[in-house]
């Protein structure tokens, strides 16, 4: 199925959860709204004409201008085909809704997520550090983190 | 010991000072904490295997830090692990070494700037008597490292240490 297929068939049957897309880019995305994308992507995974069984990454994004987002690269083993879904929320409300239930995988990707960028993903099962320490000051990866001084007693920067 | 053997037989008699006979004993069986925290590891376990042996300069990897002599800090140390280090060197009976192998160890190496989670040498937790360079190092870095370290044991003397006046 082309990408242009599945947005008009995600278009028809979600409406207004289904945002911009780009469609003729090398990796095509589909926008999609940060608190419908548990029942976004159970569609896209349930549905044999999409059959999307495997998500191939989820990664943490810092837009830089105040926004955060999280990517999906899903893919089908059936039908081999693929799509991006991207989703986007504000530093001050980073909540998005978690897909842990859909792709067991999903998981640990979350967590990842959440340690790196403090994207809290609503109605994840068990959303802790999964690389840093628990009591690691900030999220590493967030476009305006600063290196601690210290960490437990510890000098950080070189 | 082919140029030993039936050398002792008359007389099996041997003048040494006891500081000889202890640091002789000890830098031979200088048995190791047994971890490795990043790819200098595979090194370190080539080091152990067959090829180069560290075994035959009595190099023993013990499960428990209670049975070492040195801990052989092999690969990157980040900020969380640094914490676990640090006890499992307080754990070791003394007199303890440790071997820094590697340049993430010695220095942070590749993330000395950006490396938000690695600490910056794990000199800062602990006191390293030798430092093996390298990125990684190969084996025999490795043994010349061991090796240093023997020569810093010879040199020592427990009984001066263990009796203060004498």
């Amino acid at each position: 199925m082309t990408a242009q297929e599945i947005y008009d068939n995600l278009k028809a049957k979600f409406g207004d959860a289904v945002g911009e897309a780009r469609l003729d880019a090398l990796q095509p995305w589909i926008a999609i709204s940060e608190t419908r994308t548990r029942e976004i992507c159970q569609f896209l995974r349930d549905e044999p004409a999409f059959a999307f069984d495997y998500l191939s990454c989820l990664s943490g994004v810092d837009y830089a201008d105040g926004k955060l987002g999280v990517v999906y690269h899903l893919f089908s083993m059936i039908h081999r085909h693929k799509i991006v879904l991207r989703t986007m929320c504000t530093r001050e409300h980073p909540h998005i809704q978690s897909v842990s239930a859909v792709w067991g995988t999903a998981n640990w990707h979350e967590r990842e997520a959440y340690d790196m960028f403090g994207i809290v993903f609503d109605e994840h099962p068990d959303l802790r550090r999964i690389l840093c320490g628990d009591d690691y000051p900030g999220y590493p990866l967030r476009k305006d983190f600063k290196v601690p001084e210290f960490y437990n007693g510890m000098k950080v920067p070189y | 010991m082919g140029i030993l053997n039936y050398k002792f037989e008359s007389s099996n008699i041997l003048i040494t000072s006891l500081d000889g006979l202890l640091n002789w004993a000890r830098l031979s069986s200088l048995w190791q904490m047994q971890f490795g925290l990043a790819c200098c590891a595979i090194e370190m376990m080539a080091a152990s295997a067959s090829n180069f042996d560290i075994m035959r300069f009595g190099v023993i990897p013990r499960a428990t830090p209670r049975q070492c002599d040195v801990m052989i800090v092999s690969g990157t140390v980040t900020l969380k692990m640094a914490t676990r280090i640090k006890r499992l060197f307080d754990q070791m009976p003394e007199p303890r070494y440790v071997i820094s192998m590697g340049s993430c160890s010695n220095c942070g190496g590749p993330y000395w700037e950006h490396g938000y989670h690695v600490l910056k040498g794990v000199d800062r937790v602990i006191p390293v008597d030798v430092y093996v360079p390298g990125c990684p190092p190969r084996p025999e870095a490795l043994l010349e490292g061991i090796i240093k370290l023997q020569e810093k044991v010879r040199k020592e003397s427990l009984v001066k240490k263990l009796v203060p006046s004498a």
